[in-house]
Parts: C-alpha cells; sequence; structure tokens
C-alpha cells in the first residue's frame, strides 16, 4: 500500500527537517537530563566503587561519611581491625571544599587517605599517570577532570601539595572531582583552626577557672593539647575476608563497637534515596514537563499539517479512501516526525554530553525507553488531528 | 430500451423544521443513460449541490427514490450499508479545482483509490497510466500537480474519477477555471470517456461556453428540475 505520509514528507521535507530538528533539540535535553540523573548515579557507585570497602563504619546514628558529618576517632580502626573476617579497616576523611591552584580554585572533595601501601581501602584503585601518595605529606593525588597536571602545586587551606598521581572518574556523589591527600593533612584540612582561632580559644581556655586550676597543674596543657590536636577521622573503611559472610561481620562491628556500619546496598541506597533524591526529583520532574511541552509542540504541528490538508481528507473521503488510511497518514507523519525529532535529539545529547560539567551518562537502555516515550506521546498527539480529520464532511469537497 | 445509468425519482431535500424549514429539492427528477453526458444547470442557491450531494451519497435525501443501473439505492433510506464504498466503486467525481493530493504525482494520483483500498499498486498505476494515455496525459505521468497546467490538472482529475469504472461519474463546475478551449477539450474527453466506458455523466456548471454541447439538459429551478433538450453542438476536437 501506498504511503500517504511518506510521500507527503518527501515532497515537503524541507518544512519536516527545520519542524524535527527543533523537536529534536527538545528531545535532545530530555535525553540529556536523563543521562544527568544517571550519570549522579553512576558518579554514586563511582565513588562507592573506587573506595574498595565492603563496609563503611561510621559514627553511631549518622548517615556519615558522605551523607552526613561523622566523627570516629582516629585509633578505632585498630579495634575493627580485630573483629574476625576484617581483612582490611583504614581510616578516610571527606570533605568537599575549595582546591586553589594559583589565581583559579575549584570544587573538589578532598580524601584524607591513610599512609600504607596502595591498595588499602580509601585509595584512588588506578592512576592514569604518575604515582600514588609515597610521602606522609604534601602530596596528592587528583582526578583528571579537576584540570591539574603532574607536577602541578595546588592549595589546601593554608598548605601547598604536588601533584603527584592522576586518576579518571574519581568524583564525588555531587560530581566533584576527587583530591587525595595524606589522612593527617586532611585532618588539619578539615578539623585545625587558624592561628588566630586557637590563639582567642587558648585565651578563654585560661580565663575559665574550671580548666585553668592552680592546684592541678598541666590541666591547662593537656586540655589545650586536645583542641589543637583532632585525631577524628569521618569513616574506617573495612573490607572482609573473602570466606565470611560481610552481614555477619558488619553485625558484629555494630555489636560490639556500638557503630553504625553499612554495606555496600545499604551506601548505594543512601546515596541514591536521600543524597540525589531531591535532584533526581527535580529532573524528574523536568522529564514530566519536557514531556508534555513535546507532546503540546507536536500536536500543533500535526494539528497545523493535518489542518493545511482538510481539503485533500475531505476528497480522499469522498472518494472513499477509509478512515483507517486516513488515520494511518495522520499518525504515521506524527511517528516520523518523532522519529526524526529523536534521532537529531541523541545524535545531539551524545555531541553535547562531553562539554557538560558533570558526568551525562547516555545508556542505551534509557535511549530505547526514550524511543518509545517519543513513539506514544506522538501517537497521543496526533489523537487531535486525528479526530479532526475524522470528523472532516466529506460534502465539504463539493460546492 | 437501454437502463439508465442513474435515475432520481422525486427526490427532496429539507433543511430545518418546522416555520424554519427549506425546502433546496423539490421532487426532483432525472435520469442518464449509460454514455451519455446531461448538464445541470441552475442560478446559485437552485439546489445543484444539493442534489450533486444527493447523488454523490453525502447527504441523505428527506423523500425519493434513487437508482443505480436500475439498482434501488435510495428509498427513505441508504440500501447499501458502507456508502464509502457506494462512491468509491459506483461514483466517479470531478471537482471544480481538481484537488489532486499536491505531493502525489499523476500516476500516483489516479491509482490513490485503488492502492488505498487492497489492489497492488503496480496493478493500479497500470490501470492509472492506460487511462492518463487514453486522455493524453501520459507524458506527465510522473509530474507532480504543481507542475501541470490546468488543464493538465483536470484531465488527471477526470482519469481519477474514471479510475474504478464507475457507472455514474459527478462533474462540479468542472470547466469553471479553464478557458473557452479547455473547457470543451474537458467536454469533449468526457463525451468520449462516457462512451468509451459506458458511464452517465452529470455535469453541474454555470460555464456559458460549455451549455450548447448538451443535448440533454435539466435546468434547476428552486429546487425544482426540468428538463429540456440542448443544441447537443459538438465541442469541437
Amino acid at each position: 500500500m501506498i504511503s500517504l505520509a511518506g510521500r507527503d514528507i518527501l515532497h515537503s521535507w524541507g518544512k519536516f527537517v527545520f519542524t524535527g530538528f527543533g523537536l529534536g533539540l527538545l528531545i535532545g535535553v530530555t535525553l540529556t537530563m536523563a543521562g544527568l540523573y544517571r550519570g549522579m548515579v553512576d558518579d554514586g557507585m563511582a565513588l562507592l566503587d573506587n573506595s574498595g570497602a565492603d563496609l563503611w563504619v561510621v559514627q553511631r546514628d549518622t548517615l556519615g561519611p558522605y551523607a552526613e558529618p561523622s566523627g570516629l576517632p582516629g585509633d578505632l580502626w585498630r579495634d575493627i581491625r580485630s573483629v574476625p573476617g576484617v581483612a582490611e579497616a583504614a581510616n578516610v576523611t571527606y570533605l568537599t571544599m575549595q582546591v586553589g591552584q594559583g589565581e583559579r580554585d575549584i570544587r573538589a572533595m578532598v580524601a584524607g587517605v591513610t599512609a600504607g601501601d596502595p591498595g588499602i581501602p580509601g585509595w584512588p584503585p588506578r592512576l592514569v599517570a604518575g604515582r600514588q601518595i609515597t610521602r606522609g605529606h604534601y602530596e596528592a593525588v587528583a582526578d583528571m577532570s579537576t584540570g591539574f597536571a603532574l607536577g602541578d602545586t595546588l592549595r589546601i587551606r593554608r598548605n601547598h601539595y604536588t601533584v603527584v598521581g592522576l586518576t579518571r572518574r574519581m568524583v564525588s556523589s555531587n560530581g566533584d572531582p576527587m583530591v587525595f591527600i595524606p589522612l593527617r593533612d586532611a585532618q588539619e584540612a578539615q578539623f585545625l583552626k587558624d592561628n588566630d582561632a586557637i590563639l582567642m580559644q587558648r585565651r578563654r581556655a585560661e580565663a575559665d577557672p574550671s580548666l585553668n586550676r592552680p592546684g592541678i597543674p598541666g590541666l591547662l596543657e593537656a586540655v589545650l593539647g586536645t583542641q589543637t590536636n583532632n585525631e577524628n577521622v569521618n569513616a574506617v573503611l573495612v573490607r572482609v575476608h573473602p570466606g565470611f559472610a560481610i552481614q555477619d561481620v558488619a553485625e558484629n562491628i555494630r555489636r560490639w563497637q556500638r557503630l553504625t556500619v553499612y554495606d555496600r546496598a545499604q551506601m548505594e541506597s543512601i546515596l541514591i534515596g536521600k543524597l540525589i533524591a531531591t535532584a533526581a526529583k527535580q529532573i524528574g520532574m523536568f522529564l514530566v514537563i519536557l514531556a508534555f511541552v513535546s507532546a503540546a509542540i507536536v500536536a500543533f504541528i500535526i494539528y497545523t499539517l493535518t489542518m493545511d490538508k482538510i481539503r485533500e481528507i475531505a476528497v480522499l473521503k469522498l472518494l472513499g479512501a477509509r478512515n483507517r488510511a486516513i488515520a494511518a497518514m495522520i499518525l504515521q507523519q506524527s511517528l516520523l516526525l518523532g522519529l526524526l525529532g529523536f534521532v537529531v535529539g541523541k545524535i545531539a545529547a551524545t555531541f553535547a554530553a562531553p562539554f557538560f560539567p558533570r558526568f551525562i551518562l547516555l545508556i542505551p537502555a534509557d535511549s530505547l525507553r526514550g524511543l518509545l516515550a517519543v513513539g506514544v506521546i506522538c501517537a497521543l498527539a496526533s489523537l487531535v488531528a486525528i479526530r479532526i480529520a475524522l470528523k472532516v464532511d466529506p460534502a465539504e469537497a463539493i460546492g | 430500451m437501454k437502463a439508465d445509468g442513474i435515475r432520481v425519482e422525486n427526490v427532496s431535500k429539507r433543511f430545518g423544521e418546522g416555520s424554519a424549514a427549506i425546502w433546496a429539492l423539490k421532487d426532483a427528477n432525472l435520469r442518464v443513460a449509460p454514455g451519455e453526458v446531461v448538464g445541470l444547470i441552475g442560478p446559485s442557491g437552485s439546489g445543484k449541490s444539493t442534489l450533486l450531494k444527493c447523488l454523490g451519497a453525502v447527504m441523505d435525501p428527506t423523500a425519493g427514490r434513487m437508482f443505480l443501473h436500475e439498482e434501488l439505492i435510495y428509498e427513505g433510506g441508504w440500501k447499501m450499508g458502507d456508502l464509502r464504498a457506494l462512491r468509491r466503486d459506483k461514483i466517479g467525481f470531478i471537482f471544480q479545482s481538481p484537488y489532486l493530493i499536491p505531493f502525489l504525482n499523476a500516476t500516483d494520483n489516479v491509482a490513490l483509490i485503488p492502492m488505498l483500498t487492497g489492489v497492488r499498486n503496480a496493478e493500479a498505476r497500470h490501470r492509472a497510466r492506460e487511462l492518463l494515455e487514453a486522455l493524453d496525459v501520459h507524458h506527465r505521468a510522473t509530474a507532480m500537480p504543481a507542475q501541470l497546467s490546468g488543464g493538465e490538472q483536470q484531465r488527471v482529475a477526470i482519469a481519477r474519477s474514471l479510475i474504478n469504472r464507475p457507472p455514474v461519474i459527478l462533474a462540479d463546475e468542472p470547466t469553471a477555471p479553464l478557458d473557452s478551449e479547455r473547457a470543451l477539450a474537458v467536454i469533449r474527453i468526457l463525451n468520449t470517456m462516457a462512451q468509451r466506458f459506458d458511464t452517465a455523466v452529470i455535469v453541474v456548471t454555470h460555464d456559458e461556453k460549455i451549455i450548447p454541447t448538451f443535448r440533454r439538459l435539466y435546468h434547476i429551478r428552486d429546487g425544482v428540475t426540468h428538463e429540456e433538450a440542448g443544441e447537443g453542438r459538438s465541442p469541437g476536437g
């Protein structure tokens, strides 16, 4: 059977191409929004994957270390290490902050990793250039997306660090690139106060009669010492021996150490269900709005195209064309317009994705869902035009 | 005696009800034999279009009977359930403007309805090319409507009306946009095709150029038809 829709499109291809291009950009935005959500989830998963941990031990009743602040004593890892089934336990701190380089600064998640051999939990698992941190201070491994290069000097608070290694796809759940520095430096960056603040705190302590007791020598110095040294960490990352059940080890740590322990699945649910939930809802709302806008645009275009052909439709009906042939023409035009728009949108999204500051992950399954959604939207959008076409009186062709 | 191609007996059409009722047709009578071309003339508002719509099965008469090849098709209601099929298979239409589908070439415009109703594309196009050849526009078979002259477009429209070999063709002012020469050419073609395919042709017209060519005329005034003998002058060629 002849395809009226195809012939019409071939005849007035310019109109269809321009319309499809416009629609395609809208679909491209929609696909990019979906890709943004996927990218956020993937960033979260990358964070968990790259930590190399089976369990995250955090301050009791907190959702740390990524979703809430968490503080643990710096020596707790030894107790955790002694729990049966624990293969490795390592302290880690995370702090999202501005990292400077000369005049510029970028937002990054600074991770403090414990000294030791590469490969223990918390360390960047793979480098694409340079080496791992080997010194206890002032060395850094940065993600490539920071823009830092090997040998660059970067600034975190008052201290300067030399970039000795580069990683790829090491990002926080917010998409901020990660910078790894030695744990001690990270603790200092996170917990230590500046000199003036320390001085003022010392004065306040000296003026406090409960702390400055002449009868107890050394008390004030001890208090001041605890105020200027902070050994806290955000979490202890635990890797479990292969022969042990992760849940059993987690339960042991919970019971005996009175801490909160998350396994991988729980951490995923925190990241996806809580940390990026608002952003996901926001994106979902945008997707719904874009779907309605796309439907309205397609409906308007198809309605206009149908109204342009209303006399021809009356003639076709008068000559005996079946309703389904006329409906098929309008539906096919709508679907072909949607298909053209989808192809343009997919290409636009694919080429534009690398230019977005956040990671855009375009997965084939989303593209397939997008194509189906476009098909459904176009089919629904064509209903108004089909209804009008079917109501056309064939007598309009006469007189 | 040859059977009528189409026969209309006492067909009336009323619009509105009660005191607001208007009778557009009052006991209209008409018959056309196969192979015959008759004119249906009358001033604007006389009921020509209403009669044509009733004949074309796109409007229900209020009363009367209609026959196609002596087969009763209307009496108090249509006797055929599928009016679309009736129009497609039994009635050909030619309009004042050709109303060709702008995105189909001449051949496909002619072959369109058979192609949309299950006839193989190749067969429908073959039939279309035969008709275009008979109407002497075969050399423009692949031209799009916008590339055809007014006369060529009208000949393609005539070919379209003939594609299903209907027993009746209804032509609504088919020569209105054409000059004398082309208008007479269209009438000549209609006469030839009517005889060749044994088709009864009714031409609604005001066109003074072609009225003298009809052997028989129906004059319609205030919804009432009057049969008149025409001059039957040759359209030339």
